[in-house]
């Protein structure tokens, strides 16, 4: 049982990781709109790589 | 098949009432029909078998509907934006709806109007990165905003504006500045419930091994750890995450006032201290799991508050946009582009076919129409020279106008105006919610009882008073009212919203949803009717409607457009020369060699007694009717008679008998003529006396209000001329297609053309009123009964955290429930 006084402060470091990572996350804008993304699942790749890498040609 | 033809056509026939007799172009892709398919007969005609095909199939499938939103769009675009958004390339106007950043790139935010899936971001996102010179363009799909980069120099606004318009997002620009300041609430807002919820889930998980050892027995040494362990992960959640709820307990006690965060950081505090002195003693209850989880739910629903208020916010901020920014003022000899707000009286400016005058003044040089329609909501355009007086904000729609101004910008009828809006906002008495009434009486009473028992149990048991009084506040926290009333607005809205209902505040929900009558007033023109001229009757040979297509090509005049439009036919060339519109009177020109004079009777035969009798009968109809007449003659010889005017919308009548049979006493609140206001009366079922005329912006705010004052008032309007009453009614509703103001004015935008969807928000509005009334009272009992337990000191801890989240989940899972009346 004692191995408890070394889990649970491990795993509250895990969820410390996971709480910081959020803050990260909420920081960048990610969490700024939560239902846009959802529509944009739909939505091909294709262009979305084609204005940042440079010369927009024409999705075909 | 034939019936179902026929069953399209008297579908379509609604939304096709402009067309006179046979059609030529195409029913499905509307190309020009050869003349040697055509089914001679027939009233629909197809351009190939394909069209055909694709025709049927599209009706077999039973979208009949695409094609009346096919035929709808273009004239959409046509009123909606008339003003190709030239004011978006003006510096100054342009620094109130953007700033440009540090790398030279410009960035903007628009609102768009017709959002309705997502094939809409789809398309107005991918619209976006292929347009030239704009570098990043996001859409917000729930708050409808579209935030743009770009390079001025390669896409100005207004392209980007008229292209975005052009496949059916009319844009409204959006004011600048405290963006930041509520991003930046938002995102704190948002970490404070992501370490309230990390917290409250740990906890609890550390809490079913303390009850677990509650049971079958523990020892000291672990049950201490996991105590300890408890007050460690608790503490963030307590000295960060509630700290808004402190706060808020803080400014109502500094104010006086019985503020609901009061129960909710007592209920906290005592929680939380009582559990570190018994964590310090070694013995007694800990209930940090219970107020951790009372944190992170009653932060969720904040948060959910705070969005729902944001929105509401940010409707406020478009930019009225009913001057133009920039006008050409007579200065050393030539006229120079200006800044709009630094014209004064005496100015003299030059305004073109199609751009609004910037401020009131007399007419000095010129003859033309002037479309009044955003003061007075009167349809037809008004017809001035030199003396006459002209209206900032009013769009010249015939010739080249020189205008001597005689106020400001701030003077003139259009800037009152806009004053007037606010004023009228403001004086409106502020709605009180369903849990802003129940709150003071719910968190008196709870102070009180927790005063009661502490006094009671004092005297049986010291050792136990605290420990019941805590029980108290844990188990009658006030969830239903914090959690569960902003969840039930906040899910009806986004129901809302995907019925192209847009409601600006919950308030509004809450106020149409406990209404059992009143009044509700349309305005006239562009609500209950198109909006629009259209060609409504035609009198005489068909191939005179060529001629009259081809001589109204590239006006700006709505009899002109909607004659156009109505009449459009094969696009094949024509000699077109000589020419000539005669400002309030019509136009010659010579087409193919031929003579056609076009226009009012009085112009088109003077004399009066060229035209056949016949025609003359009908146009005495038509002027009955207030249709507005046009005559057609070619070669020197009336041959034809249109009729053109302002039609109803196909769903309005219906729309009307269902209020009405609701219980809602309906009337008509027009600048039109009263004479035109009591015959659409008269075809909507109403009586003379509840179609009001006449009626100046003024005048509408006055009727408003003295309505409002005594009993509930909904507006339902569009234009500028509704803006002040949209703002002053109990619930003020804004139709599509409306001018910036009314949008801003109001508190529910409905963004399809369609007025049954006013029906549908009040029905759906009603649900959700006894949805939050089922969750106060299903919460209320639950007090009630948990409430006198604890009291009686008959509270297991262990139960009292069992029933928490259980009555919380509850109310929240029934919010989400119900139907708010979709498509």
């Amino acid at each position: 049982m004692s191995v408890l006084f070394l889990v649970l402060p491990l795993a509250l470091l895990v969820a410390t990781g996971f709480v910081v990572a959020f803050i990260w996350s909420v920081r960048g804008g990610q969490l700024d709109d939560l239902d846009t993304p959802a529509l944009r699942v739909l939505h091909d790749d294709v262009e979305r790589t084609a204005p940042a890498s440079g010369p927009d040609d024409p999705p075909r | 098949m034939q019936t179902a033809e026929r069953a399209i056509l008297r579908g379509s026939g609604s939304t096709r009432e402009t067309e006179p007799g046979a059609s030529v172009s195409c029913a499905h892709c509307g190309l020009a029909v050869p003349r040697g398919l055509m089914a001679p007969g027939q009233s629909l005609q197809f351009c190939c078998g394909a069209c055909r095909t694709v025709y049927q199939a599209i009706h077999a499938e039973g979208l009949g509907a695409y094609y009346e939103l096919r035929d709808r769009l273009p004239e959409d675009r046509a009123k909606s934006a008339p003003s190709a958004f030239s004011e978006m390339d003006d510096a100054v106007w342009r620094a109130r709806a953007g700033r440009s950043r540090e790398d030279g790139l410009f960035e903007a935010d628009l609102l768009l109007e017709g959002l309705h899936c997502a094939a809409c971001v789809w398309l107005v996102e991918r619209t976006l990165t292929q347009t030239p010179g704009v570098k990043e363009g996001r859409l917000d799909f729930v708050r409808r905003r579209v935030h743009v980069v770009l390079d001025l120099q390669e896409a100005p606004l207004s392209g980007l504006c008229q292209r975005l318009a052009r496949i059916g997002y009319v844009p409204h620009p959006v004011a600048q500045g405290g963006e930041e300041v509520r991003r930046r609430e938002e995102r704190a807002m948002m970490i404070r419930i992501g370490i309230a919820g990390a917290v409250a889930g740990n906890v609890m998980l550390i809490a079913f091994a303390l009850y677990g050892g509650w049971f079958d027995g523990m020892t000291r040494e672990f049950e201490g750890f996991f105590r300890w362990a408890s007050l460690l992960i608790s503490l963030p959640s307590m000295l960060y995450a509630a700290q808004p709820f402190y706060r808020g307990a803080l400014g109502g006690l500094r104010n006086r006032m019985l503020h609901m965060d009061l129960p909710i950081s007592l209920g906290v505090l005592v929680g939380f201290g009582s559990g570190i002195v018994n964590t310090v003693r070694g013995t007694g209850e800990i209930y940090f799991d219970s107020v951790a989880t009372l944190v992170f739910l009653l932060l969720v629903g904040r948060w959910l508050q705070l969005r729902q208020q944001r929105r509401a916010a940010e409707s406020s901020e478009l930019i009225l946009a009913l001057a133009p920014a920039s006008a050409r003022r007579w200065q050393e000899g030539q006229f120079r582009v200006v800044p709009a707000a630094s014209l004064g009286p005496g100015d003299r400016v030059e305004v073109l076919s199609g751009e609004r005058i910037p401020s009131d003044g007399l007419v000095e040089e010129g003859r033309s129409s002037v479309d009044q329609s955003l003061l007075s909501g009167e349809s037809k355009p008004l017809t001035v020279g030199p003396g006459d007086v002209v209206f900032g904000g009013t769009v010249n729609v015939e010739m080249r106008l020189v205008v001597r101004l005689t106020q400001g910008l701030a003077a003139s009828r259009v800037g009152r105006l806009t004053e007037l809006v606010e004023q009228a906002g403001q004086a409106r008495a502020p709605i009180v919610t369903l849990a802003d009434r129940i709150a003071s009486v719910f968190i008196l009473s709870i102070l009180a009882l927790s005063v009661l028992t502490f006094a009671l149990w004092s005297v049986v048991d010291t050792s136990r008073a605290v420990d019941h009084v805590i029980a108290l506040l844990i188990v009658t926290c006030p969830c239903a009212l914090g959690l569960a009333t902003p969840l039930a607005i906040t899910a009806a809205i986004g129901k809302a919203a995907r019925s192209g209902i847009l409601v600006r505040s919950g308030a509004a929900i809450e106020t149409l949803g406990r209404l059992r009558g009143g009044v509700v007033y349309f305005d006239k023109t562009g609500t209950l009717t198109l909006g629009r001229m259209v060609l409504v009757d035609w009198h005489g040979p068909e191939w005179v409607q060529r001629l009259a297509a081809i001589a109204e090509e590239g006006t700006l005049h709505p009899v002109g457009v909607a004659l156009r439009k109505a009449l459009r036919s094969e696009h094949e060339d024509a000699e077109v020369s000589e020419r000539e519109v005669v400002p309030g009177g019509g136009l010659r020109v010579s087409i193919d060699g031929r003579q056609i004079v076009l226009g009012a009777p009085r112009f088109v035969d003077p004399g009066g007694h060229l035209a056949p009798l016949e025609l003359r009968v009908k146009t005495r109809s038509w002027t009955d009717e207030a249709l507005t007449p046009v005559w057609i003659a070619v070669d020197g010889e009336v041959v034809a008679g249109a009729a053109i005017g302002d039609a109803l919308r196909p769903e309005a009548e219906g729309a009307i008998a269902r209020l009405r049979a609701g219980g809602f006493t309906v009337r008509i609140l027009s600048g039109d003529h009263a004479q035109v206001v009591r015959r659409i009366g008269a075809k909507l079922g109403l009586a003379p006396e509840d179609c009001l005329g006449d009626q100046s912006p003024e005048a509408k705010l006055e009727v408003i209000a003295a309505s409002a004052e005594h009993q509930a008032t909904i507006m339902v309007g569009d234009g500028v001329n509704d803006a002040a009453a949209l703002a002053r009614a109990t619930v003020g509703i804004a139709v599509h297609g409306g001018a910036e103001a009314a949008l801003s004015a109001a508190d529910v935008f409905i963004d399809r053309p369609d007025l049954a969807r006013v029906l549908k928000l009040i029905q759906g509005s009603r649900r959700t009123v006894s949805v939050i009334r089922g969750n106060v009272a299903f919460s209320l009992v639950y007090n009630l009964i948990g409430g006198g337990l604890a009291i009686a000191g008959l509270l297991n801890p262990l139960f009292a955290a069992v029933l928490m989240p259980f009555s919380s989940l509850t109310v929240v899972s029934n919010s989400f429930r119900f139907d708010f009346g979709g498509d």
